[in-house]
Order: structure tokens, then sequence, then C-alpha cells
């Protein structure tokens, strides 16, 4: 594998045989051979072959941190936006306040912004999403802004070390959904460092060692560093 | 105006070989709006393709409880002809759509979002024969682009008889007033066809020697599809070196 990029493959290349190869998530198998599924990076890990999309919609799973949009209250439930193909569902029993029965638009209406967890998945891609849980709650104030979801991996960095950087830079609180979703909020030039930072990881997500370079650059355009 | 000859000395109107394909660019990701897009010059034909979804299917009756759908929409732009074309679908173009459809919904894995579907639009906006296979090889690039899970990259070309020679790729005149077209899409990988008509008349034989030129000529633009898709990436590489 080439030290500066990742290895990037499309749909139907054949990545190795099932013989020495197991396959991993973005593949499938036909007639013995492994081939990738989408536009992605090939990852390796032991002998199971990976493919990581480059591109796409996001895939919710259960557990995933994500920032949901409320889209409609109904009479027991919310109806949330959570960049996935569907909407997702927040049932009142999920939520931390006693919701009487048709109640629900007192507490969160349309266009309202949630931290949440994506608390089910079933087979026809029915989504629930909870805010029973420590940190999660509606969010006040501050900026969200929505990247490729396939990217967010890099954002957050190496046991999150990317955006432990960038927090510390500009002096911004961060919240990363893993649906694409990122929360912002802090002054404004440092808004605009985050912004920046984010548009660098964007523009070269598939490179080796981005991590020091987007360090330097935040380097070069911060005021002051705590 | 019909031309006297279509091939003069071996060589077509345009200066081709029996077996050689119009010049051919592929681009993909030129629309910001869409989740995936693909620009295609084709000879004299100029298409775009625009990918959206997956998303919820609507209404919910169309929806599909296991799979996603597939919906693309072949439209041509009142300009793209000579005589202007009214706008708005029409029988033949209801009818592209349809087989378009069809042929990529075999191609993407469609079962990966159940009650979803894949919305893919084809605008030709200058037309010169063959619009039906540039809008398929646009829309699989565009699908590609999107990042939507495929088992293959789907791939379409035409051939034909003029003359009553078997050539590949028809261009305006061959196919005005040429004996025969028969565009075909084939998956590359596994070789299945996936889409097959014929306008005109074949003998057997000439059928299938036109076949086997369509499908070598598929093989040809799938390449460059292929190209077309690694591009967008190579430019980061360049970037960092």
């Amino acid at each position: 594998m080439d030290q500066k990029t990742r290895h990037v493959v499309i749909p139907s290349e054949c990545l190795g045989d099932t013989g020495n190869s197991r396959a991993g998530r973005g593949t499938f198998i036909d007639h013995g051979k492994i081939y990738s599924e989408h536009l992605g990076i090939l990852t390796q890990e032991g002998n199971i072959l990976q493919v990581v999309p480059l591109k796409g919609r996001y895939n919710p799973i259960p557990g995933d941190f994500v920032i949901a949009i409320v889209l409609e209250a109904m009479q027991s439930s919310w109806l949330v936006d959570i960049n996935a193909p569907y909407p997702a569902v927040l049932h009142v029993n999920e939520a931390p306040w006693e919701v009487e029965f048709g109640d629900t638009a007192k507490y969160l209406n349309t266009g309202d912004s949630l931290l949440a967890r994506v608390l089910s998945v079933d087979e026809s891609k029915k989504l629930q999403i909870t805010l029973n849980d420590r940190n999660l709650y509606k969010i006040k104030g501050g900026n969200i802004i929505e990247v490729d979801p396939s990217i967010v991996p890099r954002i957050i960095g190496k046991k999150g070390s990317m955006i432990a950087n960038i927090k510390k830079y500009s002096r911004c609180r961060i919240f990363v959904g893993q649906n694409g979703r990122i929360w912002i909020d802090g002054p404004v030039d440092g808004i605009e460092l985050v912004l920046l930072a984010i548009n660098k990881i964007e523009s070269e997500a598939i490179s080796y060692g981005l991590t020091d370079r987007v360090e330097g650059l935040l380097r070069e355009h911060a005021k002051d560093v705590r | 105006m019909k031309p006297e000859k279509l091939i003069v000395d071996g060589r077509r109107l345009d200066g081709r070989g029996p077996s050689d394909l119009r010049k051919i660019k592929i681009e993909a990701g030129v629309l910001h709006r869409a989740d995936g897009s693909c620009y295609l010059e084709w000879g004299g034909n100029k298409v775009f393709a625009a990918v959206y979804g997956p998303r919820e299917a609507v209404p919910r009756h169309i929806q599909n409880p296991l799979r996603a759908i597939v919906n693309a929409r072949y439209n041509m732009a009142a300009f793209s002809v000579e005589d202007r074309k009214r706008p708005g679908p029409d029988r033949r173009s209801v009818e592209i759509s349809k087989v378009i459809s069809e042929a990529l919904q075999r191609c993407i894995l469609t079962e990966q979002f159940p009650r979803a579907s894949v919305d893919v639009c084809i605008e030709v906006l200058d037309a010169e024969a063959g619009t039906r296979c540039a809008g398929l090889t646009a829309a699989a690039v565009a699908l590609v682009d999107a990042g939507i899970p495929m088992r293959d990259i789907p791939v379409a070309c035409a051939a034909g008889k003029i003359d009553g020679q078997v050539v590949v790729d028809l261009g305006k005149e061959e196919d005005n007033f040429g004996q025969a077209d028969l565009p075909i899409a084939i998956a590359p990988r596994t070789g299945e066809v996936l889409l097959l008509q014929m306008d005109g008349h074949l003998t057997v034989e000439e059928f299938n020697r036109a076949f086997d030129m369509a499908v070598e000529g598929c093989c040809k633009v799938s390449e460059i599809q292929k190209k077309a898709i690694m591009q967008r990436y190579h430019t980061v590489d360049e970037v960092i070196e």
C-alpha cells in the first residue's frame, strides 16, 4: 500500500479470494471472490478486508451519537431527521420529561435540534432514538454544520486527537455526531478556525498524516492558545 | 438529407472504422446539490446525470418493504434536437426511463435500503444518436459518485447495420438511414445483459456479430468510466505531494 495515500477502490473491484481473506463491511462475495461494494478506501485488519465508504448516506447503527432535527411533533412521539435515508422516531418514553398525551409540542417542536443516541434499527430500517442518557439534551444556541458522514472518523481522529486539537486552538465547544452533523459554539473567530480546519480535513480525507498538517494550520491561524 | 453512401472505402462518414467508438469524455461529481452526478460527452451527445438518495420513497404505497426502488427519469431538453422537442415526458422517454431504471436496479444492492428510493435524473442537453446508451453510462457513474452500494458498474453501447455492414456505435446519419440499431447494456464484471433493444432487421449471424461488437464497445467505455471515477480522487494526491 502506498504510504502517502490510501488505496481507493471502486464498486465491483476484486479485492481478494475467500480462501485467504475474509469479507468485511462494504464488500460482497461472488463465486469465491471478494468484491468492493462501493467507492471507498480499502483497509485490512488481520485477514479481514473492509471498504470504508468515501461518500454516501449515513447508515445508522444502534448506540451512535447523532445530532437530530425535529421534523414534526406527533401525539405521543416526535419525528426527527438524523440524516439517514429514513426519518427516526423519538417516543415520549425516551424523553427525559413527563409529557402528557398530545402535549409533545410544548417540549420539542419543528426545527429544534437534539443531541441524541440511536436506540434501535429494525430489519425494515425503522429507526428509534433516545434522549435518556448522560449528555443527551435539546441544543440551545450555537451553529450546526453538515459534512459527509464518511469523514466523521477523520474529524475525530485517532482516540479523539484531531478534535482535541481543534478544540484547543479554537476555544469552541464542539460535538461531532456520527451522522455528519457538527455542533459548534464559541467566539466568531474560533468558529471560523473550526470551519477552516474541517474544510481541510474534507478535502484531504484520504491522505496520511492529516492530524499534523491540520495542527500546523491551526497553530498558524490561532490567536491565543490555552 | 440522406447521404448516398454511409461507408466509403471502408471508412464511415466521420472517418471511423467499423469497430471505432466516437470520442467519449466523462467527468464525475459536477453538480453540488445532488448526492452524486456526472457529465458525459459521447460524440455529439451531451448528457448530465444526477442521483438523489437513497431516501424514503414517497408516496408510501410505492415503497417496497424488502428493497429500494430505482426511479430513473430520462428527459431530453427542448433544444437537444434540430426541430424543437416539445418538453415533457412522451412515449419514447417514458420507455427509456423504464428500461434504464430496470438496468440500474439490477446492479444496485437495493436490499440494503428497504422502503427507500434512489432517484436518477438524466438530462440530455444535446442529442446525436445513442442517447439511451449515453444516459445509462452517465447514470452509472453518478451512482458510484453518490456512494451507493453496487455489485457492478453498468455500461451501455450500441451496434447496428449500415450499408449492409455491421458497425459499432452509430452516429446520427447512420442511425437515421441505417438498416438496424442494437443498443445493449451489460454488467462488465459478470457479462450479464441488462438492456437489449433492437430496431430494424438483422439476420441471426448479423445479430450475433453486432452483439459481440457492442459488448466489446461496452468494455472500452467501462474503462473510461472507471478512470473518470478515480480521477476525482487523484487530484487530492497531487495536492499533498
